[in-house]
């Protein structure tokens, strides 16, 4: 599938080389248009005749695809979609892409979208339109919770960490992962969604507060 | 090293059978207690298959099943756990029905025994409460299912004596387990952490955030996770998930342990999971389709 990649700089989702990098279209008809970096939402509207493309995909941060596309009563969605490369703070990215529909998003763009994923190696999960998609949504209230109950003594850092991997099978333990990719990391993510959904359980715990405040000084 | 030569075990149940694996497998000798003579059948014939298997599987020869299953005995009278030096308890999760056993095994064992838990939910301070021995009662909750995991969460009471955790502690190591210390709270790690976890996974499918296959397979690409979190439910049950969520949530009363109202809804439309066939995902025999 031919495609064509924008590329504005500071990618989170391919912050390195990767096979999707390097096979954009230099000739031949463009079907798809792939915009990362931190300007994607400049370099979006500056691509003319959209409806051309089976499917225009903007990297997203933390921001709904609808910031970019505008909303209508719940029934917009066209061939632009957005997506992410799940990535924990300073890890490097998953293999995972979350794409995400709007309700009127039509089928074809979907399959063109995870076609070209899928076809250089990556894992898509589709999603609605909603504030930290489907991991950062899960996991940042679990992470909370865990660093908050590591204050209230509920256990050991090691073995909160031991019962969640023996337990559960976790590769590894919130406190561990959370140590491994960043503290402050996760204070930005989670408090985005604090932002965005009010729900307590996003308020970053004290120890991601802490290490955030570390970090600016 | 451990103090304790002789383990009880009351309840026969899926929990109950698989601690007395552990037990008995590790070399103590040790008694079920359970007052429904089918109940203890039931669990012999499992754990005999058990056995069975670890000697296909050449984890254990047939010598050392054979004298497994001699130490491994049964009674129907609380009397019988009389020469135990620790009892741990695997009934059914109702207070009133623990304090019950205790009393009466509080009647029989000696004052050394030591009282033990496997309660997910319920309090291990006021589960002691009804002991008659509350400083020689301590939390052994151990992970379905027993004979395979590892990890048991520890946990003392209020009034648990510093000697009885010790003791307890190194006996479960004897036993060949891992035990983690947790605080007696309120699902203590696991389930504390588990259940909230898997209710957000729901509640992302209610609202329609990304369908169950999506779900699972993301946290599973993203996180390694060896399971997503609704194929899980599946296996474990929506009728069992909303039984341990609403002991959390009636503790804890905070927002994420409540149980979201699609659950009682699939429950009611008989879509529990794996074992009817149908829940987050529709099973024919044990394929999977969908995802």
């Amino acid at each position: 599938m031919a495609f064509q990649l924008i590329d504005t700089g500071g990618s989170r989702s391919f912050p390195e080389r990767h096979p999707l990098l390097t096979a954009a279209a230099e000739r031949g008809e463009v079907v798809v248009v792939v915009i990362i970096g931190a300007r994607a939402a400049e370099a979006f509207r500056s691509v003319g005749s959209r409806e051309r493309y089976a499917a225009i995909l903007i990297e997203l941060g933390t921001e709904c695809l609808g910031t970019h596309t505008g909303e209508a009563r719940g029934e917009e969605g066209s061939n632009v979609l957005g997506f992410a490369r799940f990535r924990l703070g300073t890890a490097p990215p998953s293999d995972l892409v979350e794409l995400v529909h709007q309700p009127r998003t039509p089928e074809t763009a979907i399959s063109a979208a995870r076609k070209l994923f899928e076809d250089h190696g990556l894992k898509v999960a589709l999603c609605g339109d909603f504030p930290g998609r489907i991991i950062d949504r899960l996991v940042r209230p679990y992470y909370n919770a865990a660093l908050r109950r590591l204050d209230e003594g509920l256990a050991s850092a090691d073995d909160l960490d031991t019962t969640l991997k023996l337990g559960l099978g976790y590769p590894e333990g919130p406190i561990q992962l959370l140590e491994r990719t960043g503290l402050a990391e996760h204070f930005d993510i989670t408090q985005a969604l604090y932002a965005a959904c009010g729900d307590p359980a996003y308020a970053p715990a004290r120890r991601a507060r802490v290490a955030k405040q570390r970090q600016k000084t | 090293m451990t103090a304790i030569k002789t383990v009880g075990v009351a309840g026969s149940g899926t929990m109950g059978a698989g601690i007395a694996i552990v037990a008995a497998r590790a070399g103590f000798k040790t008694i079920v207690y359970d007052t429904r003579p089918e109940a203890l059948a039931r669990a012999r014939k499992q754990t005999e298959g058990f056995f069975a298997k670890s000697v296909e599987r050449k984890k254990l020869t047939q010598e050392q099943v054979d004298r497994i299953l001699a130490d491994l005995t049964a009674t129907t009278e609380a009397a019988g756990l009389a020469a135990c030096d620790i009892v741990i308890e695997a009934v059914f999760e109702d207070l009133k029905v623990k304090h019950g056993l205790l009393e009466a095994l509080n009647r029989v064992c000696p004052p050394h025994t030591i009282f033990a838990s496997n309660t997910s939910t319920l309090s291990i301070t006021e589960i002691a409460a009804g002991s008659g021995r509350e400083d020689r009662f301590v939390g052994t909750h151990f992970c379905l299912p027993a004979q395979l995991m590892k990890l048991v969460e520890m946990s003392p009471g209020l009034k648990t004596s510093d000697e009885t955790f010790q003791t307890a502690w190194d006996f479960c190591k004897a036993m060949g387990q891992v035990p983690v210390k947790t605080k007696d709270n309120p699902g203590f790690i696991l389930n504390y952490f588990l259940i909230p976890f898997n209710n957000d996974a729901i509640r992302l499918v209610e609202a329609g955030v990304a369908a169950p296959a999506d779900i699972d397979r993301a946290i599973k690409t993203a996180l390694g996770y060896p399971m997503g979190p609704l194929e899980l439910l599946d296996l474990v049950g929506l009728d069992t998930h909303l039984l341990v969520a609403e002991a959390l949530y009636a503790a804890t009363h905070e927002p994420r342990a409540a149980v979201p109202a699609l659950v009682r809804r699939m429950i009611a439309a008989g879509r529990l999971g794996r074992k009817t066939g149908g829940g987050f995902y529709t099973y024919s025999g044990n394929a999977m389709f969908g995802g």
